[in-house]
């Protein structure tokens, strides 16, 4: 029997995961749409003041997206776990952290890419300063990798179980932290008027780290909780 | 094989720990209730009042062994956890997960003698300090540690899927040690170094070795309680526990 190279497994993994979310439109859809109502009730919580939103913008900002895709990071292995899928990919014989990475690339595409498209209107939302702005996108663009990444391990230690909800926050948000302080560090540095690049280039350093070491990691923490 | 390899092989075997444990178990607790008494007694009555503080500053004694063994707890269980992933050693798998409540205890007293003192010096309970921050983070990734082990229903794969999120988690670690150094907020600098003289009156320094002496030594003892347990509960088919449970039973009759 002969197996199809490295690459087309790749590509048939990306454009099977690509097609499903395509099919299904509305559902890819809805971390932004949480994004956008998580970001709705701060004002009717703090009151419409434009200049106290403005102080905060950033912030509540990085904290709903985080939300967000905390929230998408379940569907990442769910369904190929209940069908099958995933066991096939564990079987395959191409290395597994290529797969792995593969399947986190498209699941960023699908579900992180929605958030950061949809993040100017929330930052109008919050009236937060249009100079802010681009640094805020190039924050984003860095961090929500990294968050997929890292949610990746986490929700590959926690695949096997039924009700993991509640479990996964426990397990990904002590490792969000770190992102989020940069992300947002970055965005207040700039609003503030200092200098932002140093923690973008950390986030950009913790990035190239993860890329290289998650999706090892990934495939381990698989190995482990579908052995 | 040599000597060293078999030794381990032989503390491996869950019975020997077993046996070890038991014996070991109440020495240790006994140093370290012994050790604490006196480091406790020098630091609370012998030890001078500080000049600024007065005798606030005594809370120290108990918040910086605590502070310590919160971050080497964590080590402990990483490196356990590190062997249990390799080498799949069902003692290094029941140590680091024994290890993982106690980690957490410390860290919680830590963060709450840290809120003592800081009530009456800082004039607050809590302050977004980066060390404090990260000591927080860290509590939040023992509770992950524990949170994941006992929601697996299979001891082993639990015990290897919770060392692996350890292992992720001990990027933190580093993080917390020089957290006071790398970003000037309010918690104050080390004062107690390992290479080069100590910023520390030597009145006030050896009651707090002692009492770093002691929270090891309870570490361990805690530690050892703790896996003899789970030993027992995960070899509960097996003739040795068999034995002992038949031995326990005869002598209480």
């Amino acid at each position: 029997m002969r197996y199809g190279t490295l690459g087309s497994a790749c590509a048939a993994l990306i454009r099977r995961d690509l097609l499903l979310t395509w099919r299904r439109r509305g559902d890819a859809l809805n971390p932004a749409l949480f994004a956008l109502m998580v970001v709705a009730l701060f004002p009717l919580a703090l009151g419409p003041e434009p200049n106290q939103l403005m102080q905060i913008a950033a912030g509540i900002v990085f904290v709903a997206i985080l939300l967000a895709s905390l929230l998408a990071l379940d569907a990442l292995f769910r369904s190929d776990y209940e069908d099958g899928t995933l066991e096939q990919i564990v079987l395959s014989p191409h290395p597994l952290p290529v797969l792995l990475a593969c399947r986190i690339g498209a699941h960023w595409l699908t579900t992180a890419v929605p958030l950061i498209l949809v993040a100017p209107l929330l930052a109008e939302m919050l009236h937060l300063p249009r100079a802010v702005l681009p640094v805020l996108m190039l924050a984003l663009a860095v961090a929500t990798p990294l968050l997929s990444l890292l949610g990746a391990v986490c929700v590959a230690l926690t695949v096997g179980m039924r009700r993991s909800g509640m479990l996964l926050a426990l397990l990904v948000l002590p490792l969000y932290v770190p992102v989020l302080i940069f992300a947002a560090g970055a965005c207040n540095a700039a609003q503030a008027g200092l200098p932002f690049l140093a923690p973008l280039l950390l986030l950009g350093a913790g990035l190239a780290l993860a890329l290289v070491l998650v999706p090892l990691a990934c495939a381990a923490a698989l190995r482990i909780s579908i052995s | 094989m040599n000597t060293l390899s078999l030794w381990f092989h032989k503390f491996g075997s869950p019975p020997t720990f077993y046996r070890l444990s038991r014996l070991l178990c109440p020495w240790l607790f006994a140093a370290a209730c012994l050790i604490g008494a006196v480091g406790l007694y020098a630091g609370l009555v012998l030890a001078p009042a500080d000049y600024q503080q007065s005798d606030a500053y005594r809370i120290i004694f108990i918040h910086v062994p605590c502070a310590w063994m919160s971050l080497f707890a964590y080590i402990f269980m990483a490196a356990n956890a590190f062997i249990a992933v390799v080498w799949r050693i069902k003692i290094s798998e029941i140590l680091a997960m024994a290890s993982a409540p106690v980690g957490a205890m410390f860290t919680a007293v830590t963060l709450l003698t840290g809120a003592i003192w800081g009530k009456p010096m800082w004039g607050t309970w809590w302050t977004w300090d980066a060390r404090l921050t990260s000591e927080l983070v860290l509590l939040f990734l023992y509770l992950g540690v524990i949170g994941l082990f006992s929601a697996i229903e299979d001891r082993r794969q639990a015990a290897r899927a919770a060392g692996f999120l350890a292992l992720i988690g001990i990027v933190n670690v580093p993080i917390v040690h020089f957290s006071v150094n790398w970003w000037n907020t309010l918690h104050q600098g080390s004062t107690v170094r390992l290479l080069g003289p100590s910023r520390i009156d030597a009145s006030m320094l050896w009651p707090l070795l002692l009492m770093a002496l002691a929270t090891h030594i309870w570490f361990f003892a805690s530690v050892l309680a703790r896996s003899r347990s789970s030993v027992l509960e995960q070899e509960s088919g097996k003739e040795w526990v068999r034995e002992i449970v038949q031995a326990q039973g005869v002598r209480r009759e």
